[in-house]
Protein backbone atom coordinates (compact mmCIF):
# COMPACT_ATOMS: atom_id res chain seq x y z
CA UNK A 1 0.00 0.00 0.00
CA UNK A 2 1.15 3.63 -0.67
CA UNK A 3 0.06 6.68 1.02
CA UNK A 4 0.62 10.32 -0.58
CA UNK A 5 1.53 13.49 0.92
CA UNK A 6 2.07 12.26 4.20
CA UNK A 7 3.64 14.62 6.73
CA UNK A 8 7.37 13.66 8.19
CA UNK A 9 6.87 14.93 12.22
CA UNK A 10 10.53 14.52 13.06
CA UNK A 11 11.88 18.42 12.92
CA UNK A 12 9.96 22.02 12.36
CA UNK A 13 9.64 21.67 8.47
CA UNK A 14 7.20 19.22 8.76
CA UNK A 15 7.35 18.29 4.96
CA UNK A 16 4.13 17.41 3.34
CA UNK A 17 4.99 15.74 0.42
CA UNK A 18 6.75 11.98 1.74
CA UNK A 19 5.39 8.88 -0.03
CA UNK A 20 5.50 5.88 2.54
CA UNK A 21 5.17 2.49 1.08
CA UNK A 22 3.65 0.11 3.64
CA UNK A 23 3.93 -3.66 3.93
CA UNK A 24 2.59 -5.97 6.82
CA UNK A 25 1.79 -2.89 9.04
CA UNK A 26 5.45 -1.85 8.43
CA UNK A 27 7.20 1.61 6.51
CA UNK A 28 9.84 0.13 4.42
CA UNK A 29 9.73 3.19 2.42
CA UNK A 30 9.26 7.09 2.59
CA UNK A 31 10.28 8.58 -0.24
CA UNK A 32 11.59 12.19 -0.28
CA UNK A 33 12.15 11.62 3.18
CA UNK A 34 15.73 12.82 4.44
CA UNK A 35 18.20 10.82 6.42
CA UNK A 36 16.27 12.46 9.88
CA UNK A 37 12.82 11.72 8.06
CA UNK A 38 13.50 7.94 7.09
CA UNK A 39 15.17 7.46 10.61
CA UNK A 40 12.11 8.75 12.10
CA UNK A 41 9.63 6.93 9.81
CA UNK A 42 11.31 3.47 9.87
CA UNK A 43 12.51 3.31 13.93
CA UNK A 44 9.07 4.37 14.61
CA UNK A 45 7.08 1.61 12.90
CA UNK A 46 8.87 -0.82 14.13
CA UNK A 47 6.76 -3.65 15.99
CA UNK A 48 6.13 -2.69 19.95
CA UNK A 49 8.25 -4.96 22.42
CA UNK A 50 7.57 -2.96 25.43
CA UNK A 51 4.37 -3.53 27.39
CA UNK A 52 1.81 -0.50 27.38
CA UNK A 53 2.33 0.33 31.03
CA UNK A 54 5.23 -0.11 33.54
CA UNK A 55 4.96 1.09 37.01
CA UNK A 56 8.26 0.08 39.14
CA UNK A 57 9.42 -1.97 35.82
CA UNK A 58 6.77 -4.12 36.23
CA UNK A 59 4.34 -4.54 33.01
CA UNK A 60 0.50 -3.41 33.88
CA UNK A 61 -2.65 -2.32 32.82
CA UNK A 62 -3.25 1.20 31.17
CA UNK A 63 -5.59 1.77 33.74
CA UNK A 64 -3.32 0.72 36.70
CA UNK A 65 -0.54 3.16 36.01
CA UNK A 66 -3.24 5.96 34.83
CA UNK A 67 -4.34 5.20 38.50
CA UNK A 68 -0.39 5.32 39.96
CA UNK A 69 0.42 8.84 38.04
CA UNK A 70 -2.76 10.15 39.24
CA UNK A 71 -2.02 9.77 42.86
CA UNK A 72 1.63 10.60 42.56
CA UNK A 73 0.54 13.78 40.88
CA UNK A 74 -1.74 14.94 42.94
CA UNK A 75 0.01 13.92 46.29
CA UNK A 76 2.73 16.33 44.52
CA UNK A 77 3.14 20.15 46.00
CA UNK A 78 4.98 21.10 42.87
CA UNK A 79 4.70 19.03 39.69
CA UNK A 80 6.07 19.89 36.48
CA UNK A 81 4.76 18.87 33.47
CA UNK A 82 7.39 18.97 30.62
CA UNK A 83 8.41 18.22 27.09
CA UNK A 84 5.31 18.12 24.50
CA UNK A 85 7.47 19.13 21.67
CA UNK A 86 6.88 15.34 19.71
CA UNK A 87 3.07 14.93 19.78
CA UNK A 88 -0.08 16.61 18.58
CA UNK A 89 -2.03 19.81 19.94
CA UNK A 90 -4.73 17.59 21.01
CA UNK A 91 -2.71 16.13 23.79
CA UNK A 92 -0.68 19.35 24.60
CA UNK A 93 -4.27 20.61 25.10
CA UNK A 94 -5.28 18.07 27.86
CA UNK A 95 -1.10 18.65 29.18
CA UNK A 96 -2.11 22.64 29.66
CA UNK A 97 -5.97 20.91 31.67
CA UNK A 98 -3.99 18.51 33.33
CA UNK A 99 -1.26 21.65 34.67
CA UNK A 100 -4.31 23.60 35.53
CA UNK A 101 -6.12 20.65 37.58
CA UNK A 102 -2.94 20.03 39.32
CA UNK A 103 -2.02 24.03 40.08
CA UNK A 104 1.42 22.92 38.94
CA UNK A 105 4.16 24.32 36.15
CA UNK A 106 3.82 23.47 32.78
CA UNK A 107 7.42 23.95 30.47
CA UNK A 108 8.27 22.77 27.00
CA UNK A 109 11.22 21.87 24.94
CA UNK A 110 11.12 25.73 23.59
CA UNK A 111 12.55 26.80 27.12
CA UNK A 112 15.90 25.20 26.13
CA UNK A 113 15.73 25.71 22.47
CA UNK A 114 13.89 28.88 21.36
CA UNK A 115 12.50 30.62 24.68
CA UNK A 116 14.26 33.18 23.76
CA UNK A 117 12.90 34.01 20.61
CA UNK A 118 9.24 33.94 22.15
CA UNK A 119 10.65 35.96 25.01
CA UNK A 120 11.83 38.52 22.13
CA UNK A 121 8.56 38.35 20.23
CA UNK A 122 6.71 39.45 23.75
CA UNK A 123 8.52 42.20 23.43
CA UNK A 124 8.96 43.22 19.93
CA UNK A 125 6.72 41.44 18.15
CA UNK A 126 6.99 39.21 15.36
CA UNK A 127 7.88 40.06 11.53
CA UNK A 128 8.05 37.04 9.94
CA UNK A 129 6.14 34.97 6.61
CA UNK A 130 5.34 31.51 5.74
CA UNK A 131 7.80 29.04 4.05
CA UNK A 132 5.69 29.49 1.48
CA UNK A 133 6.09 33.34 0.54
CA UNK A 134 10.16 32.38 1.03
CA UNK A 135 9.88 29.64 -1.26
CA UNK A 136 7.63 31.68 -3.96
CA UNK A 137 9.75 35.31 -2.96
CA UNK A 138 12.88 35.24 -1.09
CA UNK A 139 15.66 36.18 -2.80
CA UNK A 140 18.08 36.93 0.57
CA UNK A 141 18.11 34.24 2.69
CA UNK A 142 20.45 34.27 5.69
CA UNK A 143 21.14 31.22 8.38
CA UNK A 144 22.08 32.87 11.65
CA UNK A 145 23.68 30.06 14.16
CA UNK A 146 22.25 27.45 12.39
CA UNK A 147 23.43 24.51 10.24
CA UNK A 148 20.04 23.19 8.30
CA UNK A 149 22.36 20.71 6.81
CA UNK A 150 22.21 18.67 9.59
CA UNK A 151 18.86 20.03 11.76
CA UNK A 152 16.80 20.33 8.82
CA UNK A 153 17.82 18.52 5.81
CA UNK A 154 15.11 19.80 3.55
CA UNK A 155 14.54 23.25 4.72
CA UNK A 156 16.92 24.14 2.04
CA UNK A 157 15.48 22.28 -0.97
CA UNK A 158 12.20 22.49 -0.01
CA UNK A 159 12.02 26.00 1.21
CA UNK A 160 14.08 28.49 1.00
CA UNK A 161 17.21 28.03 -1.24
CA UNK A 162 16.70 25.60 -4.58
CA UNK A 163 13.22 25.37 -4.19
CA UNK A 164 11.96 27.07 -7.35
CA UNK A 165 8.78 29.45 -6.91
CA UNK A 166 6.66 32.10 -8.38
CA UNK A 167 9.20 34.90 -8.56
CA UNK A 168 12.05 32.61 -7.92
CA UNK A 169 11.77 30.29 -11.24
CA UNK A 170 15.50 29.60 -11.05
CA UNK A 171 15.37 28.82 -7.34
CA UNK A 172 18.65 28.44 -6.52
CA UNK A 173 19.88 31.45 -9.20
CA UNK A 174 17.70 33.69 -8.01
CA UNK A 175 18.67 33.57 -4.08
CA UNK A 176 21.95 35.22 -2.56
CA UNK A 177 22.72 32.75 0.26
CA UNK A 178 24.32 34.07 4.00
CA UNK A 179 25.53 31.61 6.54
CA UNK A 180 26.95 33.54 10.14
CA UNK A 181 28.56 30.72 12.22
CA UNK A 182 30.97 30.14 14.61
CA UNK A 183 32.32 27.03 12.58
CA UNK A 184 32.06 25.92 9.27
CA UNK A 185 29.35 23.07 9.11
CA UNK A 186 28.09 21.08 6.05
CA UNK A 187 25.50 23.78 5.50
CA UNK A 188 28.63 26.28 4.78
CA UNK A 189 28.77 25.33 0.89
CA UNK A 190 25.53 26.30 -0.19
CA UNK A 191 26.29 29.74 1.23
CA UNK A 192 27.33 32.91 -1.17
CA UNK A 193 28.59 35.20 1.71
CA UNK A 194 30.09 33.11 5.00
CA UNK A 195 30.58 35.32 8.19
CA UNK A 196 32.38 33.25 10.44
CA UNK A 197 31.82 35.42 13.91
CA UNK A 198 33.36 33.90 17.63
CA UNK A 199 31.17 32.66 19.73
CA UNK A 200 29.38 34.86 22.38
CA UNK A 201 29.17 38.42 20.16
CA UNK A 202 25.94 37.74 18.03
CA UNK A 203 24.30 40.92 19.64
CA UNK A 204 26.82 43.27 18.93
CA UNK A 205 27.16 42.10 15.58
CA UNK A 206 23.36 42.48 15.36
CA UNK A 207 23.46 45.95 16.61
CA UNK A 208 26.10 47.25 14.81
CA UNK A 209 24.32 46.02 11.66
CA UNK A 210 21.00 47.64 12.22
CA UNK A 211 23.29 50.83 12.75
CA UNK A 212 24.64 50.33 8.91
CA UNK A 213 21.43 49.74 7.75
CA UNK A 214 20.11 52.57 9.20
CA UNK A 215 23.08 54.71 7.59
CA UNK A 216 25.26 55.54 11.19
CA UNK A 217 28.43 55.45 11.37
CA UNK A 218 30.41 52.50 13.18
CA UNK A 219 33.78 52.26 14.08
CA UNK A 220 36.21 49.58 12.74
CA UNK A 221 37.49 49.17 16.18
CA UNK A 222 34.42 48.62 17.63
CA UNK A 223 33.86 45.35 15.82
CA UNK A 224 37.56 43.81 16.65
CA UNK A 225 36.36 41.14 18.90
CA UNK A 226 33.70 40.19 16.25
CA UNK A 227 35.91 38.02 13.99
CA UNK A 228 34.53 40.34 11.20
CA UNK A 229 35.14 43.14 9.63
CA UNK A 230 33.40 46.79 8.83
CA UNK A 231 33.95 45.95 5.50
CA UNK A 232 32.16 42.35 5.31
CA UNK A 233 29.42 43.81 8.05
CA UNK A 234 28.63 46.73 5.57
CA UNK A 235 28.70 44.48 2.64
CA UNK A 236 26.07 42.66 4.43
CA UNK A 237 23.47 45.77 5.34
CA UNK A 238 23.99 46.52 2.24
CA UNK A 239 22.61 42.82 0.31
CA UNK A 240 20.32 42.98 3.42
CA UNK A 241 18.82 46.45 2.60
CA UNK A 242 18.73 46.18 -1.35
CA UNK A 243 17.02 42.82 -1.86
CA UNK A 244 13.49 42.30 -2.70
CA UNK A 245 12.48 40.28 -0.15
CA UNK A 246 14.40 39.27 2.42
CA UNK A 247 14.41 36.57 5.35
CA UNK A 248 16.65 35.91 8.83
CA UNK A 249 16.63 31.95 9.81
CA UNK A 250 16.75 32.77 13.64
CA UNK A 251 18.97 29.79 14.99
CA UNK A 252 19.98 28.03 18.44
CA UNK A 253 23.36 29.84 18.06
CA UNK A 254 21.49 32.92 18.79
CA UNK A 255 19.53 31.50 21.40
CA UNK A 256 21.53 29.27 23.05
CA UNK A 257 24.36 31.54 23.07
CA UNK A 258 25.31 34.51 25.77
CA UNK A 259 22.71 37.20 24.90
CA UNK A 260 19.60 34.95 24.75
CA UNK A 261 16.56 37.11 24.08
CA UNK A 262 18.54 39.78 23.82
CA UNK A 263 19.99 38.21 20.88
CA UNK A 264 16.73 37.66 19.22
CA UNK A 265 15.45 41.12 20.38
CA UNK A 266 18.23 42.75 18.32
CA UNK A 267 17.26 40.31 15.30
CA UNK A 268 13.71 41.30 15.76
CA UNK A 269 14.64 44.98 15.58
CA UNK A 270 17.13 44.70 12.45
CA UNK A 271 14.25 43.35 10.50
CA UNK A 272 11.70 45.98 11.65
CA UNK A 273 14.56 48.45 10.45
CA UNK A 274 14.87 47.13 7.22
CA UNK A 275 11.21 47.06 6.63
CA UNK A 276 11.95 50.81 5.83
CA UNK A 277 13.89 49.75 2.76
CA UNK A 278 12.03 46.19 1.58
CA UNK A 279 10.35 43.74 2.62
CA UNK A 280 11.95 41.24 5.40
CA UNK A 281 10.79 38.74 7.73
CA UNK A 282 12.43 36.93 10.17
CA UNK A 283 11.56 32.88 11.16
CA UNK A 284 13.18 30.95 14.10
CA UNK A 285 14.13 27.21 12.66
CA UNK A 286 12.17 25.28 15.42
CA UNK A 287 13.78 22.04 15.85
CA UNK A 288 11.14 19.37 17.24
CA UNK A 289 8.00 18.45 14.96
CA UNK A 290 5.74 19.93 16.77
CA UNK A 291 7.29 22.43 19.71
CA UNK A 292 5.77 25.36 17.39
CA UNK A 293 2.08 23.85 18.20
CA UNK A 294 3.00 23.61 22.04
CA UNK A 295 3.73 27.14 21.99
CA UNK A 296 0.62 28.11 20.20
CA UNK A 297 -1.41 25.85 22.25
CA UNK A 298 0.12 26.84 25.77
CA UNK A 299 -0.40 30.89 24.54
CA UNK A 300 -3.94 30.26 23.14
CA UNK A 301 -4.92 28.66 26.64
CA UNK A 302 -2.95 30.72 29.28
CA UNK A 303 -1.58 33.76 27.36
CA UNK A 304 2.12 32.54 27.50
CA UNK A 305 4.70 30.26 25.53
CA UNK A 306 6.48 28.27 27.98
CA UNK A 307 7.17 28.17 31.40
CA UNK A 308 3.67 28.73 33.01
CA UNK A 309 2.45 28.38 36.44
CA UNK A 310 -0.82 27.49 37.56
CA UNK A 311 -0.12 27.42 41.67
CA UNK A 312 -2.39 30.34 42.20
CA UNK A 313 -5.04 29.03 40.64
CA UNK A 314 -4.59 31.49 37.23
CA UNK A 315 -1.42 31.48 35.13
CA UNK A 316 1.76 33.46 35.75
CA UNK A 317 4.67 33.20 33.39
CA UNK A 318 8.57 33.94 34.33
CA UNK A 319 11.39 32.74 32.68
CA UNK A 320 13.94 31.45 35.37
CA UNK A 321 11.33 30.92 37.35
CA UNK A 322 8.91 28.32 36.03
CA UNK A 323 10.98 26.77 33.39
CA UNK A 324 12.04 22.81 33.45
CA UNK A 325 15.55 23.60 34.65
CA UNK A 326 15.20 25.84 37.07
CA UNK A 327 12.66 24.37 38.81
CA UNK A 328 14.38 21.14 38.71
CA UNK A 329 18.20 23.19 39.87
CA UNK A 330 16.70 24.59 43.15
CA UNK A 331 15.07 21.30 43.87
CA UNK A 332 11.34 22.65 43.69
CA UNK A 333 9.94 19.96 41.98
CA UNK A 334 8.14 17.12 43.83
CA UNK A 335 6.95 15.23 40.87
CA UNK A 336 7.91 15.20 36.92
CA UNK A 337 5.62 14.17 34.13
CA UNK A 338 7.19 14.18 31.03
CA UNK A 339 5.86 13.67 27.77
CA UNK A 340 7.27 13.20 24.08
CA UNK A 341 10.76 14.07 25.30
CA UNK A 342 13.78 13.25 26.49
CA UNK A 343 14.59 15.36 29.63
CA UNK A 344 17.02 12.67 31.25
CA UNK A 345 19.04 12.51 27.79
CA UNK A 346 19.34 16.49 27.06
CA UNK A 347 18.96 18.79 29.97
CA UNK A 348 22.08 19.83 32.15
CA UNK A 349 23.29 16.80 34.60
CA UNK A 350 22.89 19.21 37.43
CA UNK A 351 19.08 19.24 36.39
CA UNK A 352 18.82 15.27 35.63
CA UNK A 353 19.99 14.72 38.85
CA UNK A 354 16.33 15.88 40.20
CA UNK A 355 14.65 13.92 38.04
CA UNK A 356 16.29 10.50 39.83
CA UNK A 357 15.42 12.33 43.27
CA UNK A 358 11.30 12.82 42.71
CA UNK A 359 8.38 10.40 41.49
CA UNK A 360 8.92 10.44 37.85
CA UNK A 361 6.18 9.94 35.13
CA UNK A 362 7.00 9.40 31.32
CA UNK A 363 4.56 9.41 28.26
CA UNK A 364 6.95 8.64 25.24
CA UNK A 365 6.93 6.66 22.26
CA UNK A 366 10.14 4.53 22.44
CA UNK A 367 12.14 3.73 25.44
CA UNK A 368 14.36 6.61 26.34
CA UNK A 369 16.46 7.62 29.39
CA UNK A 370 13.85 9.20 30.84
CA UNK A 371 11.03 6.30 30.82
CA UNK A 372 13.64 4.23 31.85
CA UNK A 373 14.38 6.29 35.52
CA UNK A 374 10.58 6.62 35.63
CA UNK A 375 8.44 5.38 38.27
CA UNK A 376 5.72 4.85 35.73
CA UNK A 377 5.52 4.76 32.35
CA UNK A 378 3.40 4.47 29.38
CA UNK A 379 4.30 4.18 25.66
CA UNK A 380 2.55 5.96 22.81
CA UNK A 381 1.68 5.78 19.17
CA UNK A 382 3.46 8.01 17.70
CA UNK A 383 1.72 11.21 16.05
CA UNK A 384 2.18 10.88 12.50
CA UNK A 385 1.95 6.99 12.15
CA UNK A 386 0.33 5.22 14.74
CA UNK A 387 -1.97 8.13 15.61
CA UNK A 388 -2.98 11.14 14.09
CA UNK A 389 -3.55 15.39 15.13
CA UNK A 390 -2.32 18.20 14.58
CA UNK A 391 1.21 19.67 14.54
CA UNK A 392 2.56 23.63 13.51
CA UNK A 393 5.25 23.74 11.07
CA UNK A 394 7.90 26.70 12.37
CA UNK A 395 6.50 28.97 10.54
CA UNK A 396 2.98 28.55 12.72
CA UNK A 397 1.24 26.75 9.72
CA UNK A 398 -0.85 24.06 11.19
CA UNK A 399 -1.23 20.63 9.38
CA UNK A 400 -3.01 17.22 9.95
CA UNK A 401 -1.01 14.44 10.48
CA UNK A 402 -2.51 11.49 9.60
CA UNK A 403 -2.78 7.97 10.93
CA UNK A 404 -0.50 5.35 8.71
CA UNK A 405 -0.89 2.26 10.74
CA UNK A 406 -2.43 0.61 13.43
CA UNK A 407 -1.90 2.02 16.55
CA UNK A 408 -0.94 -0.38 19.36
CA UNK A 409 -0.18 2.12 22.02
CA UNK A 410 -3.06 4.48 23.07
CA UNK A 411 -1.99 8.02 21.81
CA UNK A 412 -0.29 11.14 24.24
CA UNK A 413 -3.90 12.28 23.52
CA UNK A 414 -5.76 9.74 24.75
CA UNK A 415 -3.02 8.68 28.22
CA UNK A 416 -3.29 12.37 28.73
CA UNK A 417 -7.18 13.02 28.70
CA UNK A 418 -7.83 9.64 30.65
CA UNK A 419 -4.87 11.01 33.69
CA UNK A 420 -6.65 14.88 33.47
CA UNK A 421 -10.04 12.77 34.47
CA UNK A 422 -8.55 11.36 37.17
CA UNK A 423 -6.68 13.82 38.53
CA UNK A 424 -10.27 15.58 38.36
CA UNK A 425 -12.36 12.99 40.36
CA UNK A 426 -9.05 12.48 42.76
CA UNK A 427 -9.21 16.60 43.78
CA UNK A 428 -13.16 16.67 43.71
CA UNK B 1 44.14 28.46 22.61
CA UNK B 2 45.54 29.58 26.31
CA UNK B 3 46.14 26.97 28.92
CA UNK B 4 43.99 24.01 27.26
CA UNK B 5 41.12 26.15 26.99
CA UNK B 6 38.56 26.09 24.40
CA UNK B 7 35.45 27.92 24.23
CA UNK B 8 32.46 24.69 24.09
CA UNK B 9 29.70 24.93 21.26
CA UNK B 10 27.11 22.11 21.51
CA UNK B 11 25.18 21.56 18.54
CA UNK B 12 22.82 19.29 16.37
CA UNK B 13 24.66 16.54 14.10
CA UNK B 14 23.55 13.96 11.48
CA UNK B 15 24.03 10.85 13.55
CA UNK B 16 23.12 12.48 16.64
CA UNK B 17 19.76 13.42 14.79
CA UNK B 18 19.08 9.80 13.55
CA UNK B 19 20.72 8.47 17.10
CA UNK B 20 17.63 10.22 18.35
CA UNK B 21 15.22 7.90 16.39
CA UNK B 22 16.85 4.91 16.35
CA UNK B 23 17.62 4.77 20.34
CA UNK B 24 19.80 6.63 22.39
CA UNK B 25 21.90 3.21 23.50
CA UNK B 26 22.30 2.74 19.63
CA UNK B 27 26.27 2.41 18.79
CA UNK B 28 25.77 5.26 16.04
CA UNK B 29 24.28 7.81 18.57
CA UNK B 30 26.76 6.61 21.23
CA UNK B 31 29.33 7.12 19.00
CA UNK B 32 27.55 10.61 17.79
CA UNK B 33 27.58 11.98 21.43
CA UNK B 34 31.21 10.98 22.59
CA UNK B 35 32.92 13.33 19.99
CA UNK B 36 34.87 16.47 20.37
CA UNK B 37 35.97 18.02 17.44
CA UNK B 38 38.67 20.48 17.27
CA UNK B 39 41.01 22.14 15.22
CA UNK B 40 43.87 20.36 13.86
CA UNK B 41 46.18 22.57 14.62
CA UNK B 42 45.43 22.50 18.17
CA UNK B 43 45.05 19.00 18.66
CA UNK B 44 48.89 18.65 17.04
CA UNK B 45 49.72 21.41 20.01
CA UNK B 46 48.19 19.05 22.01
CA UNK B 47 49.35 15.74 21.39
CA UNK B 48 46.17 14.56 20.15
CA UNK B 49 45.28 12.16 16.96
CA UNK B 50 41.79 11.43 15.68
CA UNK B 51 40.32 8.96 18.31
CA UNK B 52 42.17 9.97 21.24
CA UNK B 53 40.56 10.41 24.27
CA UNK B 54 40.57 13.65 26.13
CA UNK B 55 38.81 14.78 29.26
CA UNK B 56 36.70 18.20 29.65
CA UNK B 57 36.17 20.08 32.49
CA UNK B 58 33.96 22.90 32.48
CA UNK B 59 32.85 24.84 35.67
CA UNK B 60 29.76 22.87 35.79
CA UNK B 61 31.37 19.37 35.55
CA UNK B 62 33.53 17.12 33.69
CA UNK B 63 33.49 14.16 31.12
CA UNK B 64 35.40 12.18 29.15
CA UNK B 65 35.35 12.43 24.67
CA UNK B 66 37.23 11.28 21.64
CA UNK B 67 38.81 13.98 19.60
CA UNK B 68 38.54 14.14 15.65
CA UNK B 69 39.56 17.17 13.69
CA UNK B 70 37.39 19.07 12.20
CA UNK B 71 36.69 22.20 10.22
CA UNK B 72 36.33 24.80 13.24
CA UNK B 73 38.63 27.91 14.28
CA UNK B 74 41.48 27.13 16.83
CA UNK B 75 40.09 27.69 20.19
CA UNK B 76 37.05 26.25 19.29
CA UNK B 77 35.55 22.65 20.37
CA UNK B 78 32.45 21.27 18.95
CA UNK B 79 30.26 18.63 20.70
CA UNK B 80 26.92 17.02 19.77
CA UNK B 81 24.18 17.74 21.69
CA UNK B 82 23.72 14.75 24.55
CA UNK B 83 24.25 12.99 28.04
CA UNK B 84 27.97 13.36 27.76
CA UNK B 85 28.16 16.83 26.74
CA UNK B 86 25.43 17.90 29.64
CA UNK B 87 27.99 17.00 31.89
CA UNK B 88 29.40 20.19 31.23
CA UNK B 89 26.83 22.37 30.46
CA UNK B 90 25.04 24.59 33.49
CA UNK B 91 21.79 24.39 34.52
CA UNK B 92 22.39 28.18 35.66
CA UNK B 93 19.66 30.26 33.09
CA UNK B 94 19.93 33.84 34.30
CA UNK B 95 16.29 34.45 34.18
CA UNK B 96 15.79 33.20 30.99
CA UNK B 97 15.08 29.39 31.36
CA UNK B 98 18.07 28.97 28.90
CA UNK B 99 20.54 27.00 30.68
CA UNK B 100 23.94 27.37 29.59
CA UNK B 101 25.02 24.90 27.08
CA UNK B 102 26.95 26.92 24.47
CA UNK B 103 29.91 28.62 24.33
CA UNK B 104 31.06 28.26 27.63
CA UNK B 105 34.56 27.87 28.75
CA UNK B 106 36.52 24.20 28.45
CA UNK B 107 39.59 23.29 30.06
CA UNK B 108 40.80 20.07 27.90
CA UNK B 109 43.28 17.14 29.04
CA UNK B 110 44.81 14.22 26.95
CA UNK B 111 44.18 11.29 28.41
CA UNK B 112 46.95 9.20 27.92
CA UNK B 113 47.00 5.79 26.73
CA UNK B 114 43.30 5.75 25.81
CA UNK B 115 41.79 5.92 22.41
CA UNK B 116 38.44 3.95 20.37
CA UNK B 117 34.57 4.69 21.40
CA UNK B 118 33.68 3.97 24.72
CA UNK B 119 31.44 1.12 24.44
CA UNK B 120 29.98 0.41 28.09
S1 LIG C 1 13.53 17.94 6.77
FE1 LIG C 1 12.56 17.44 8.73
S2 LIG C 1 10.40 17.15 8.26
FE2 LIG C 1 11.52 17.10 6.29
S3 LIG C 1 11.90 14.91 5.94
FE3 LIG C 1 13.72 15.74 7.02
S4 LIG C 1 13.29 15.40 9.21
FE4 LIG C 1 11.36 15.14 8.11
Amino acid sequence: MQIEAAICAFCGCLCDDIVLTIESDRIVQAKNACALGKAWYTAHSRPPDLPAARVDGKSVEVEEAIEAAAILLTKARYPILYGLSSTSCEAQRHAVALAEALGGCIDCCTSVCHGPSGMAVQGFGEPTCTLGEVKNRADLVIYWGSNPAESHPRHMSRYAVTSKGRLTPNGRKNRTVVLVDVRSTPSSRFADLLLTVRPGIDFEILWALRALVLGRKVEPAGLAETGITLAQLTHLAELMKNCRYGVLFAGQGLTQSAGNQMNLSAAILLVRDLNQFTKFAIIPMRGHGNVTGVDQVLTWQTGYPFGVNFSRGYPRFNPGEFTMVDVLRRKEADAVLSVASDPAASLPAEAVQRLTEVPLIAIDTHESETTRLARVSFMASTVGIRASGTAYRMDNVPLFLKQALTSIYPSDEEILGRLLERVRELKA
Amino acid sequence: MADNTFTLITGRSGAQGTGISWGKEGEGYREAVQLVELNPADMECLGLQEGDAVRLISRYGATEALCRPGNLPTGLAFMAFGPVANQLTGAETRASGMPDTRGFEVRLEPVLNRRGVDKR
